[in-house]
């Protein structure tokens, strides 16, 4: 059995990369991919404080997680689709309508 | 620790060998079948000696060599690493599945007790379904990676198919759970072994003698679940009458319109291999797996009282041959709908999902609750 | 140094590429298949942990369901066109990234955290498990969460309509 911090450091590497994703890709689809992954680093940090506590309190939250996280990527999808018949892109720089 | 993995390795090794014969065997009965079914020979041309064994030379030589010697192209915008990814995927998903569904009950050999299934997972009948939602990627990749609209077309109308029928089948099994109260594929099997007379209380005498000698297999205990699963077995698989995504007449081949030769021949073994799958899933959740009516662990049983003492080995021989003979009548089965009923239209085929199958699987769910919580 | 222990590195490092895949590859389908690649290893970890049924689900919901969704998406709008790459933006950015690492790791590392796990029974982390922990204490969230799906449904198809 591997310590615990391997995976926390785990998560915490998969969660910077997602981070990376979101803050320096130009396309919207790829942005919102990186929001799951990120979604997913703090799953897999709670699953594994659940297994090293001994408490299922942990997996009830990542069930939880994982029905709103399905909820955000639905909206989030059906969000770029409308925006796309409008801009016909998906480059989130194109989207400056609210900037002053 | 080194016998153990043997043991699992060769039960691996059994069901695989099954499986792929028998969707080979189900290539053939498909086109003898189809052949008596519209009273024309099919095929017999292929022979060798002169031997030409009603067809069996043809579908089960001359074809797979046909098909492995062919040109293996990708189209030329095509994704190359994807277009072979696909068929893999699908092959791969439709096989894997079967590593959670009982052949036997066990198998005593010295001091050793082999479950006769090759994974006992915890999760048990999940994990069918978590295979089958994966197996969508085979028809989304292999479509997008033809670039081709007629193959995206039918890959987006097979996965919203798939998807949409994956509901009603997780649905329709909910009753067969609540009732055996386990998610385990084996404890399910088992647990249709015994009697409705054994599972009903004192109260209800009125049903015990009526019926209360029959096993308590999942068909008698959850009629309209079955009819359901089914259905939406059917659905998954892609087969007349659900067949729009590979619709041969509308949209040239669907999403394997830009396959040919060794992948083509994947998608086809994959198809059939999931006939196999849905075949015995419906006999593990619906017709008690491996039983044979009234057959203990020791022999027969018969509810007026007679008793037949049988040896460990012929009852465990019994039963793996129960589960192949009910395997083999449910692709059967499937094969003959192919060829009796026309397609059905894409937007039927999703309002029968969505608006006929699962409220009618949401029903189903509610009465059984009731009727459990009736007869305690 | 045993079999879980390697198993879990070797799973640990495809992770971690499967996620650099995910955010450096050009391709935007290819990115999507990291992705299901990335949280199918995921769920592999989840069980490893103790955890199947969230692991099942992970497979069931994540990979299954919600990345065909993303994969619908990227086939329907069809992006033809190649996003920009300015160097400045990926330095900086995975400059904060790699300081979001480092510190995140620091501060994990070192907390009061046991270090072996705590002896796991037979039924931690079944789905009987977990049933009954989220149909009693966690009722409330749970059907919170119905609504919240609900809600979900009606907004994604209020958005994504066509004008007539």
């Amino acid at each position: 059995m591997v310590p615990l911090d391997y995976y926390l450091i785990l998560g915490a590497v998969i969660f910077a990369i997602g981070v990376i994703g979101v803050l320096v890709r130009r396309n919207l689809i790829v942005v919102l991919m990186s929001i799951e992954l990120m979604l997913n680093a703090v799953n897999l940090t709670f699953v594994a404080f659940s297994r090293y506590l001994g408490s299922m309190q942990g997996q009830v939250i990542v069930f939880f997680v994982m029905a709103v996280a399905a909820a955000e990527a639905v909206i989030g999808l059906a969000i770029v689709i409308s925006v796309f018949r409008h801009r016909r892109s998906l480059d989130p720089q194109e989207m400056q309508l609210l900037k002053w | 620790m080194i016998v153990d993995i043997g043991i699992v390795a060769v039960k691996a090794f059994l069901v695989l060998f099954m499986v792929l014969n028998l969707a080979g065997i189900l290539g053939w009965i498909e086109r003898k079948g189809s052949a008596l079914i519209q009273d024309r020979i099919g095929a017999n041309r292929a022979s060798v000696l002169g031997f030409a064994g009603m067809g069996l030379v043809n579908t089960l030589v001359a074809d797979p060599l046909k098909f492995l010697t062919k040109e293996d192209f990708v189209p030329s915008q095509g994704d190359k690493f994807l277009h072979t990814l696909a068929p893999c995927m699908a092959l791969f998903t439709a096989l894997v599945t079967f590593a959670v569904i009982p052949f036997g009950d066990i198998l005593v050999l010295g001091e050793r007790v082999i479950n006769l299934q090759v994974a006992n997972l915890n999760i048990g009948i999940l994990y069918v379904f978590a295979i089958g939602s994966l197996g969508v990627y085979g028809i989304v990749i292999g479509a997008w990676a033809s670039n081709n609209k007629f193959s995206l077309l039918g890959g987006v109308r097979g996965s919203a198919q798939m998807i949409s029928y994956e509901v009603a089948m997780g649905l329709s099994v909910i009753g067969i759970l609540m009732v055996f109260g386990t998610l385990e594929l084996q404890e399910i099997a088992r647990g249709q072994g015994t009697l409705i007379r054994d599972m009903l209380p004192e109260s209800a005498g009125f049903l015990k003698s009526t019926i209360g000698w029959l096993p308590a297999w999942g068909i008698f205990l959850q009629p309209l679940a079955f009819l359901l699963f089914f259905t939406a077995a059917v659905a998954e698989t892609k087969r007349i009458p659900f067949d729009l995504p590979e619709g041969e007449s509308e949209l040239v081949a669907g999403y394997h319109v830009e396959y040919s030769g060794g992948k083509f021949l994947m998608f086809f073994a994959g198809e059939f291999a999931e006939i196999v799958t849905a075949a015995g899933l419906m006999t593990t959740l619906f017709f008690g797996g491996w039983q044979v009516p009234y057959l203990m662990r020791d022999g027969f049983h018969f509810p007026w009282g007679e008793t037949v003492l049988l040896p460990h080995l012929a009852v465990t021989a019994l039963q793996v041959a129960a589960f192949t003979l009910k395997v083999i009548f449910f692709c059967w089965l499937q094969i003959l709908l192919r060829w009796s009923v026309p397609r059905f239209r894409y937007d039927q085929v999703m309002r029968l999902g969505w608006k006929m199958l699962l409220p009618l699987a949401l029903l189903n769910v509610i009465v059984t609750a009731i009727v459990i919580i009736a007869l305690q | 140094m045993d079999a879980s222990a390697i198993l879990f590195y070797v799973i640990s490092a495809l992770l971690v590429l499967a996620s650099l895949m995910v955010v450096f590859l050009r391709n935007v389908v290819h990115c999507a298949l990291a992705l299901v690649v990335a949280l199918f290893l995921i769920a592999i970890l989840f069980v490893m942990l103790h955890a199947p049924m969230v692991g099942v689900l992970q497979v069931l919901v994540y990979a299954g369901a919600i990345m065909v969704l993303f994969l619908f998406v990227i086939m329907f709008l069809n992006p033809t066109a190649s996003e920009p790459r300015p160097k400045l933006w990926w330095g900086f950015g995975s400059l904060a990234a790699l300081l979001l690492a480092a510190s995140l790791a620091a501060l994990l590392s070192n907390g009061g955290a046991p270090a072996d796990p705590v002896a796991a029974t037979e039924i931690f982390g079944s789905p009987e498990t977990l049933a009954k922990s989220l149909f009693t204490d966690f009722v409330l969230p749970f059907e919170i969460t119905s609504v919240l799906l609900l809600v979900a449904i009606i907004g994604a198809v209020v958005l994504a309509k066509r004008e007539p």
